[in-house]
């Protein structure tokens, strides 16, 4: 065994993982060690797994993922601030044999794109809905959003986040799962392998559920943002962990299509 | 007996030394250069031939610049 050389094991019938072409070979534009990437990832693994590269529109938000058509090989639309679930309904009406998904922060999802997301999810948009939430504005510095944490720094609340006078954070994927038009709602992140995987799950179900023409599928993926949250990659997985999971607990919140 | 043999190739000019990928091998063959690359990172690179292909590493990277092989060898 001693003389097996890394060239010997280096062959096609070897490789067990490479990347995937659903992905574009641009460098991300997301700072290292950011979820966002490992999130684009596991998304567009699905779409390759089932076979649906040509007949996928992404719909772009605006945010650190603004550019995500850049990296994504599929169709893709970019919305205004907030307005992808809209965008992602005319898409799908449209085109009702594609299978469509939006993808978008929490200022995105959250905050200003407020009333789009739950409108879309209340008639039951038949799209996947991904949901990368990080606690904070990413991309224009790190201010607070809906949904950064009781006593968390950010820019605009450089003492912690004062819930008497800045409210509490939202709970949005819990509300949605209260909604008629969602059929699948669920809570993942991407900072471990073990996590990686699960998320992927979740993914493959929420685009498979398309096929059913029931209602909406929401994902939620607690991220980082090392940049904003001021540490290393490491150190904000560890931090998410610690913080953002006992608020945003992982898991199904909602699964209406497995119990039928 | 058979035994599972990995190798992992790094796309060491897309890699941003994260460092993601470090805490994720099961068996510590990851570290991070000494040297950049064209972009000014540290990257990542494997140090040592305890790799069984695992693929975490490859699962954990955010920009997707691992490739993982795994054989089985018998003794
Ligand atoms: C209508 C409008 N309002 C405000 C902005 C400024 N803006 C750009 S990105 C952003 C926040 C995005 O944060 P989030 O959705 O959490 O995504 P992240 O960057 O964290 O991934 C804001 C407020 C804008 N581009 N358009
Ligand atoms: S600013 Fe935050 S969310 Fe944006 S790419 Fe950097 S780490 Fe990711």
């Amino acid at each position: 065994m001693a003389n097996i050389t890394d060239e010997d094991i280096r062959k096609p019938e070897n490789l067990v993982y490479s990347r995937t072409k659903v992905l574009t070979e641009n460098i991300m534009s997301y700072c290292p060690g950011c979820g966002h990437g490992t999130a684009h990832r596991i998304i567009a693994e699905v779409i390759e797994e089932m076979g649906i590269q040509d007949k996928t529109v992404g719909i772009a938000p605006v945010g650190c993922s603004v550019l995500a058509y850049n990296f994504f090989d599929l169709d893709m639309q970019q919305a205004p601030h907030g307005r992808a679930p809209a965008v992602g309904t005319a898409v799908k009406r449209l085109l009702p044999d594609h299978f469509v998904f939006t993808y978008q922060g929490d200022g995105d999802l959250a905050a200003i794109g407020t009333a789009e997301t739950i409108h879309a999810c209340n008639r039951g948009e038949n799209i996947t809905m991904i949901f990368i939430n990080n606690g904070i504005y990413g991309m224009t510095g790190g201010q607070m959003a809906p949904t950064t944490l009781p006593g968390m720094k950010s820019s605009t609340s450089p003492y912690g986040r004062d819930v008497a006078t800045m409210g509490n954070p939202l709970k949005i994927t819990e509300l949605l799962a209260q909604l008629p038009g969602t059929i699948y709602v669920a809570r993942h992140a991407v900072h471990t392998p073990a996590a990686v995987r699960k998320a992927k799950k979740a993914v493959r179900k929420a685009f498979e559920n398309q096929k059913l023409n029931k209602g909406t599928s929401f994902v939620e993926i607690v991220s980082n943002c090392n940049s904003g949250w001021k540490m290393t990659p490491n150190q904000s997985n560890k931090w998410m962990v610690d913080h953002m999971f006992p608020y945003y607990p992982m898991g199904e919140i909602k699964d209406t299509v497995g119990k039928e | 007996m058979a035994k599972v043999k990995g190798s992992i190739v790094i796309d060491i000019e897309k890699c941003k030394g994260c460092e993601v990928c470090i805490p994720a091998c099961p068996e510590e063959v990851i570290a991070i250069a000494q040297q950049v690359n064209g972009k000014g990172y540290k990257y990542a690179q494997p140090v040592t031939d305890d790799c069984t292909g695992c693929t975490n590493c490859a699962v954990v990277c955010p920009d997707g610049v691992i490739t993982v092989y795994r054989m089985k060898v018998t003794e």
